[in-house]
């Protein structure tokens, strides 16, 4: 099935053909506390302290919570204040590396996950700190607990990376084709069950093949090609393209059924359990037209900015925009400094000449955006009532069901911030929505009085 | 190895913004040219007609239109959006609406009152709730009926300026019925006359065909949608047909209806007009076939012989209203009743 | 000609009776004073009190659920007016204007990247806190500047916000929308100002703009007791319910984050503060 809306942007992809290679150590590796949506974990390491690649840095904070390891082994240099890519500094610890690399002796292989118990593998997973690694960054092992309330009868597998010129998703299933199966196969023992898609765009048809040509025994998992369209990778959308579900508005997968999880984090998963190997590094892709030697890299989580650029040979004199993430979604960067996360898919940087400027013109009503919004929405009314500044109207158009996909921004003729406007609007909504349940609040407690 | 990042990289020069950080290259001047280059034809068409004095029109519509744009643009403190060629196309398009024998100051006035009344004192292009262009002619049309509905006789590209008057092939109809003259009398041009644009009118608004194809071209751009030139024209012909079928000696073919008078330069290219039509396809839809209903109920039964310009400034009236409730369903969401509470 | 007349007459008679009969039946019962305090109000609507505009708070006060302070618009004058219809003692309370703790514009503070994207502060500050390596300085984006409904906001050609305490009623609403938190209501009699922000630890802050507080505490050893500047999270901040007067505490400064202004007679246009 086909959702409708979204847009076809050029895809870029110029790193598909790149095997993946691996970075050296560096000098020093900087890892923020938190790096998955939910509470960052407590520290329980100590500056001065000699560490192990692998050996925990933090303690999960309750149930949506993961911890982080440290990247290779080490000492701390400090615990502090740094640049995180989400914009505002926040905790991290600096480790500068001894050059060993050695394996903190704590970690032992779980065992074959065929034969484990789910809880025993759902702890594993949590363990490992393991996080949807998309770009959502969601702990994996809470997506893997859907309440009693919710049965989940279909694994999905987001293989779509409709993002243009990420290729990071495409190299795992190319490369770990027998990883991302097993570990879908273990995600499925997990949840109980019996049935899993893997949802891939046409671009990449290799990886369909790829995947399908070691698929496991005794595993009903199924490999579909979706068209290739932005945002084909939307939990909700992928849902619908898939199996014909429609997440209700303000709902989850798990509403209809299903869990959605990315192919790499399949993997991941399947690296816990099988080698008792927590995430400590993952697949960046770095590329755009300002790197010199666009690579997919098996980048540390921790490593700096500059590092992984320098590594692929530096950036042109007129980079305008460096982005963790692709174009549509991607987070943009400022710091040098801002560390690669579990959550990190890619680098992008554009040259000044090609990085599109919003204008903020107005509205010339063209219907464009209300044509591409998969979520059916009216982003031409939204923008204008944030412009005014009109909170209350905004739950009556549904701005929290917006999901930040851009493809209105990407059609505005006007270059209107489309979705900087929802992001703000969304926080003022709810804003305008507490403030009312207080006053609400207040006058059934006066008139009680 | 090269240069490393923090020696060619000043981090202050970034760019930072939300995202998204490519865009689709559409911006608003690339949308008013199309429009624009669509419009030529049927301009062609009203020059070869009419002559050059209807090319003198266009020039000083265009022009108005800029000057007043400028001024505006400064008076109310504003970045001059010349640029953005709206302005240019709003005179085109009044050009189109005027009598090829128009005086000089009545274009200027009309440009004045579409730019500065119909468009700048409501904030600018995007905010302006009625086609500045139809503000204009509608304008001209009660204050100066006169001037306004003095048709020349096409007799092509030289034309001369003092060249002989007539009446619109709707005009005539009018003129039979009120008269209690049967339409075969009323002296109607051919159809295939019609179609090519050879018949009084507006200079650019004769040529269905030409108009139909400029037409053609920016639905194949993307810029309009069917919606509305078709629930428009597919009104107009359901009810001037019925009529027609009912009694074909008082009412003009459903045929003539379409060919004649301003209906293919108005669905085509006015009701489309962005800012002041809905923006969801059904919302295009029900104003469209708004459209086509009270030009039809115009041309029947009214005063006026035309009723495109009426209709479609009655519609764009509408507009805040169909939108609000033709929103789509979101995705996921429970079926909406028409008239829910506001919460 | 006479039917028709006499219909209307008629009719007009019944309908004009049957409203003044609506008008004693369904009168609701007001307060007289509550239309007497609202004539004595400013009158500006603004709802700095909390009220939705003068005429609710008009009813509040004659309810005693507000006093005749709490409207921050209103002069001495006309609290005095609203206490005399109430019967109330008013405490003669200062006049208060707003003021923008932060002096970092264009020429002083660092950039740390180029902003493009909504003119809105609240926006822009939800990318990274906004284009200034300072994170806690004004963006000049003009939130504040747009919901001031008495004008008395300007933004400077180096790009800060500035209030014009003249024209500053006090009521507020630039205080809520700003992100960064940095506009505060002083009293209006008060003349030695810490107009900075910035909590970050001296160095850090220094490197973010040339007119940071850095926390040094000169001013607070200024006082041989009971300093009237106190200095907490490397930011000094002035005690303006005992505000300081001397205004040589400026030279104690090293930066120029102190400074002395006297809102009674601050002209915006003075050569001393376009600088």
């Amino acid at each position: 099935m086909k959702f409708k809306g979204g847009i076809h942007p050029q895809y870029h992809k110029v790193t598909a053909d790149r095997a993946i290679r691996a970075m050296p150590l560096l000098e020093r590796y900087i890892v923020p506390v938190g790096q998955h949506i939910g509470a960052p974990g407590e520290v329980i390491v100590e500056k001065g302290q000699e560490v192990q690649r692998g050996e925990p840095l933090t303690r999960p904070a309750g149930f949506v919570s993961v911890p982080v390891h440290a990247p290779t082994s080490g000492k701390i240099k400090k615990i502090d204040m740094y640049p995180h890519p989400l914009g505002r500094p926040q905790l991290g610890i600096e480790l500068i590396p001894d050059g060993q690399d050695t394996w903190y002796e704590g970690l032992k292989p779980v065992g074959d996950w065929r034969t484990l118990d789910a809880d025993t593998l759902r702890n594993a997973i949590r363990d490992a700190g393991i996080v949807g690694m998309g770009g959502a960054t969601f702990p994996t092992h809470v997506k893997l607990s859907p309440p009693r309330e919710k049965p989940i009868d279909l694994l999905i597998l987001n293989g779509a990376e409709c993002e243009p010129y990420l290729t990071s998703d495409h190299r795992i299933m190319l490369e770990y084709a027998e990883d991302v199966n097993e570990g879908i196969g273990l995600m499925m023992r997990v949840l109980g069950v019996t049935k899993a898609i893997v949802g891939i765009e046409s671009n990449k048809e290799d990886a369909r093949l790829a995947l399908a040509a070691s698929r496991p025994a005794n595993l009903d998992i199924s490999y579909e090609l979706l068209e290739t369209k932005y945002p084909q990778g939307s939990e909700k959308h992928l849902i619908y393209a898939l199996c014909g579900r429609t997440v209700p508005a303000g709902g989850l997968p798990m509403d209809v059924g299903v869990v959605v999880q990315n192919v790499g984090t399949a993997a991941a998963c399947l690296e816990a359990v099988r080698d008792g190997r927590p995430m400590t590094e993952r697949v960046v892709t770095v590329t755009g037209s300002a790197v010199a030697q666009p690579e997919n890299l098996l980048v540390r989580v921790g490593t700096p900015l500059q590092d992984v650029i320098d590594f692929c040979g530096g950036l042109d004199d007129h980079t305008g925009k460096i982005i963790y993430g692709g174009p549509m979604m991607g987070m943009v960067q400022f710091e040098l400094d801002s560390p690669v996360l579990k959550g990190t898919s890619g680098i992008l940087c554009l040259r000044e000449d090609e990085v599109s400027q919003f204008e903020g013109g107005p509205c010339i009503r063209c219907g464009n955006c209300v044509d591409v919004c998969p979520m059916f929405l009216v982003p031409a009314q939204m923008g204008v009532l944030v412009e005014r500044s009109r909170w209350e109207d905004l739950g009556d158009y549904h701005v929290t069901d917006c999901i930040e996909c851009g493809s209105c921004a990407y059609v505005c003729p006007s270059r209107r911030p489309l979705v900087q406007f929802f992001k703000r609007g969304k926080l003022e909504w709810r804003e305008h929505q507490k403030k009312q349940e207080a006053q609400e609040k207040q006058e059934v407690q006066e008139s009680q009085l | 190895m090269s240069t490393p990042i923090k020696d060619n990289i000043a981090v202050e020069k970034l760019i930072v913004s939300a995202s998204p950080h490519v865009h689709s290259g559409m911006d608003v001047p690339r949308v008013m040219r199309d429009v624009i280059l669509a419009l030529v034809p049927g301009v062609l068409v009203g020059i070869w007609y009419f002559g050059l004095d209807a090319a003198r029109v266009l020039l000083l519509a265009v022009i108005g239109c800029l000057l007043t744009e400028w001024v505006m643009a400064r008076l109310l403190g504003r970045k001059s959006p010349i640029g953005d060629l709206s302005a240019a196309l709003t005179g085109i398009l009044l050009a189109m609406n005027l009598p090829s024998g128009s005086p000089w100051w009545m274009v200027l006035l009309g440009s004045l009152v579409a730019i500065a009344l119909g468009k700048a004192i409501y904030g600018g292009l995007g905010y302006n709730p009625f086609n500045p262009a139809l503000v204009a002619r509608v304008f001209l049309l009660i204050s100066f009926p006169v001037q306004m509905t003095r048709w020349v006789v096409p007799q092509g590209l030289g034309t001369p300026l003092d060249a002989a008057t007539g009446a619109t092939p709707l005009g005539l109809a009018k003129e039979a019925a009120s008269l209690g003259k049967p339409l075969a009398e009323a002296g109607l041009p051919t159809n295939a006359q019609m179609l090519l644009g050879d018949m009084g009118g507006s200079f650019g608004e004769v040529s269905a065909l030409a108009l139909a194809l400029g037409g053609l071209f920016l639905l194949w751009r993307g810029h309009i949608r069917w919606q509305i030139p078709v629930g428009f024209i597919g009104t107009v012909v359901l009810i001037t047909g019925l009529a027609h079928l009912l009694a074909p000696e008082r009412y003009l073919s459903p045929l003539v209806h379409v060919l004649a008078g301003g209906l293919v330069l108005g669905a085509f290219f006015m009701a489309t007009d962005m800012v002041t039509s809905p923006v969801t396809r059904r919302g295009m839809l029900i104003f469209g076939v708004g459209c086509g209903l009270l030009t039809a109920v115009i041309r029947l039964w009214g005063g006026y012989p035309e009723g495109v310009s009426f209709a479609i400034l009655l519609m764009n009236a509408a507009t805040p209203l169909i939108d609000r409730y033709t929103r789509p369903r979101v995705f996921g969401g429970q079926r909406r009743k028409l008239f829910e509470e506001r919460g | 000609m006479l039917v028709p007349t006499a219909v209307l007459a008629g009719m007009g008679l019944v309908a004009g009776l049957g409203l003044a009969a609506a008008a004693r039946v369904f009168a609701v019962e007001t307060d007289p004073r509550q239309e007497k305090v609202n004539d004595a109000l400013p009158g500006a609507n603004c709802g700095g009190c909390g009220f939705a505009g003068c005429a609710d708070f008009a009813a509040a006060v004659v309810a005693g659920k507000a006093g005749p302070a709490d409207c921050p618009v209103a002069d001495d004058t006309a609290r005095q007016a609203v206490a005399a219809i109430m019967g109330l003692e008013v405490t003669a309370g200062k006049r208060q204007v707003a003021l923008v703790m932060c002096q970092g514009d264009d020429s002083v503070a660092k950039p740390s990247f180029r902003y493009n994207g909504q003119a809105s502060c609240a926006s822009a500050d939800l990318l990274g806190g906004g284009d200034k390596a300072c994170l806690h300085g004004c963006l000049g984006l003009a939130d504040c500047q747009a919901v001031c409904t008495f004008g008395a906001i300007e933004m400077t050609e180096q790009g800060i916000a500035r209030v014009i305490p003249a024209r500053c009623t006090g009521c507020g609403k630039c205080i809520a929308v700003c992100p960064k938190h940095i506009i505060s209501l002083i009293p209006e009699d008060a003349t030695i100002h810490v107009l900075c922000a910035n909590t970050d630890k001296g160095g850090a802050a220094k490197k973010a703009c040339d007119v940071a507080c850095i926390g040094c505490k000169k001013c607070e050893k200024a006082f041989e007791d009971d300093p009237r500047i106190t200095v907490s999270d490397f930011l000094a901040h002035v005690d303006y319910e005992h505000a300081p007067t001397d205004p040589s505490l400026v030279d104690t400064c090293p930066t120029g984050a102190l400074v002395f202004r006297d809102m009674r007679n601050f002209d915006p246009d003075s050569p001393r503060e376009r600088s």
